[in-house]
């Protein structure tokens, strides 16, 4: 008896080995994404790959979406727009503005900081939010206001308990909105606020929970990999968790380099957010990241990435920081820079009637240019369940580089709400009835 | 003259490797960012002392000078991927980045002496 056991338990093993095998090896291999991406050992030549966004107009051209979809710019020159919101009455709210201007330190700042530049907008940002409005819901939005001006790079954006809450990159604040309104009354409260010396990375995301008791903000690295100094990243790459009562923050989730959305996953209630990973280490290292945000997790920069690969760009490093560092979720395409996030509502055609659109702003650190769409990721059961697809693509065409999508937004009528800061338009995009 | 120039680099050169050894021994940044500058505000020297001596050897061809411009251009050259190898991030930098400053600082400490020795013949 016990030896039938026995051979039933190897028989069992052997099986289950063959079958993740399998699995393994039919994985398709359309970029990198999934649970298990490959990661190349690392390499940084001379100089960095590089490839930079060529700006050029749409010129009658627009993104492509999925058949039976169409898309449309229901806003056109905006003041570099960033992250939407639709307010309960179907207003979009548009946050628009350049934070940032870290102070140069080396050669290599003041010149990466040129070539960088060529490929965003020379517009000025807004330091806005413009509202939006479609009142007889024909789809298109005659109505255009500044909601409210004088905002420092407001970026994040969320409604909770009847309140609106803007992430400025140097503070949360609160407006007491009142439906119906096209320009907020009173100048905005301060709730709290949040990391601002050097920002490096400057946007600062937004997400609050279904009873508007807590807010999360995710805050970037001051640095790509620590160069500017360890002592620089206290209070960096990490989700805050912010009362929205009282204002008293707390650290999340911790080692995420740069979290650029948050958004709460309907079904379980799960705090998800899509990270920017480090840079210089080659073309397919680190990848970008959709995960869910474990409360009191280390989920490694800068000492380590993917699970505890050490990074040896950081010194001194951390052996224990390393060791303690958890897996993301669900990897997406390296330096493919992952700014916006947003779940599906039921009502969409399949498949996007579960999961989650990401806006990807596109790659620099690479020369074969990787982004610049929006994709989808579906969900079964409030998790990953497949390869992403394209939701909304063309941004590139014949070189040139018409737009980049930053934030990306649900409509509950049925659309996908897009922001694109090249092209400083937002799009919408409809399934066809 | 372009010899007083070139001799003028190795100082920076020499506060590069300083720098260097400082970062390497502390892990504080600031070194490295000293570092990047000084080797930056080297290459500007001896890049007027090279294209000068260049026209100079291509106009007099004066004994010696060939050798000089060699050294010189071996600095410059050298210098360059130095300033690369250090415009990578934190200590991405090293251990390369400490070896190749001691480097160019020996080449620049002769093609100072070399072109010196040759500015002080023709003083003289």
């Amino acid at each position: 008896m016990r030896a039938a056991l026995k051979i039933g338990a190897v028989a069992v093993a052997a099986l289950a080995a063959t079958l993740s095998y399998v699995v393994a090896q039919t994985t398709p291999s359309a970029g990198q994404h999934g649970a298990n991406p490959e990661l190349p050992a690392p390499q940084r030549g001379l100089l960095p790959d590089m490839g930079i966004a060529e700006p050029a107009g749409w010129d009658g051209r627009q993104p492509t979406v999925p058949q039976g979809w169409t898309i449309k710019a229901i806003a056109t020159d905006l003041k570099i727009p960033r992250q939407t919101l639709v307010l309960p009455n179907g207003d979009i709210l548009v946050a628009e503005g350049r934070g940032g201007g870290a102070p140069v330190l080396t050669p290599k700042d003041f010149i990466a900081g040129l070539i960088k530049s060529k490929g965003t907008t020379p517009v000025k940002g807004g330091n806005q939010l413009t509202l939006l409005r479609d009142a007889d819901g024909d789809g298109t939005y005659e109505g255009r206001w500044v909601y409210a001006e004088n905002l420092n790079a407001p970026y994040g954006l969320a409604f909770a308990g009847g309140k609106l809450f803007v992430a400025n990159q140097d503070a949360l604040v609160r407006f007491d909105y009142v439906a119906g309104e096209t320009r907020a009354a009173a100048a905005p409260v301060t709730v709290a606020l949040l990391p601002s010396a050097i920002n490096h990375h400057w946007t600062k995301s937004l997400a609050a929970d279904a009873d508007g008791k807590f807010l999360y903000v995710g805050i970037g690295s001051n640095s790509n990999i620590g160069e500017r100094g360890l002592a620089m990243e206290e209070h960096r790459a990490l989700v805050w968790q912010v009362d929205a009562a009282t204002g008293a923050v707390r650290p999340f989730a911790t080692g995420l380099r740069n979290p650029t959305a948050l958004a709460f996953e309907p079904g379980t209630r799960q705090l998800w957010t899509v990270v920017n990973e480090r840079d210089e280490l080659g073309p397919d290292l680190v990848p970008d990241y959709l995960s869910s945000v474990r409360e009191g997790a280390f989920y490694g920069w800068p000492y380590a990435y993917w699970g505890p690969n050490a990074d040896p760009r950081v010194k001194p490093g951390n052996d224990k920081k390393v060791q303690a560092t958890v897996r993301p979720d669900y990897a997406l395409q390296s330096h493919s820079a992952p700014l916006g996030l947003a779940f599906a509502q039921p009502g969409l055609p399949a498949p996007f009637a579960e999961g989650a659109f990401i806006g990807l702003h596109g790659s620099w650190n690479r020369k074969q240019p990787v982004g610049y769409k929006v994709i989808f990721v579906p969900f079964s059961g409030g998790k990953p369940s497949g390869p992403p697809v394209d939701f909304a693509a063309g941004f590139q065409a014949d070189g040139k580089t018409m737009g980049r999508p930053v934030g990306v937004t649900l409509d509950p009528k049925g659309a996908v709400i897009v922001a694109d800061d090249l092209s400083n338009t937002v799009w919408r995009a409809v399934p066809a009835r | 003259m372009h010899a007083v120039i070139a001799a003028a680099a190795l100082p920076l050169f020499v506060g590069a490797l300083l720098a260097d050894l400082a970062y390497s021994g502390s892990f504080q940044i600031q070194w490295i960012n000293f570092s990047s500058w000084l080797i930056a505000g080297a290459l500007l020297l001896a890049g007027l002392a090279l294209l000068w001596a260049a026209v100079d050897v291509l106009r007099r061809r004066p004994r010696g000078g060939m050798v000089y411009l060699l050294l010189l251009l071996a600095t410059f050259v050298l210098g360059f991927v130095n300033a690369l190898v250090h415009a990578r991030d934190a200590w991405a930098t090293m251990p390369t980045g400490v070896a190749l400053s001691a480097v160019v600082v020996v080449l620049a400490a002769i093609a100072s002496g070399v072109g010196l020795a040759g500015w002080r013949r023709r003083a003289a």
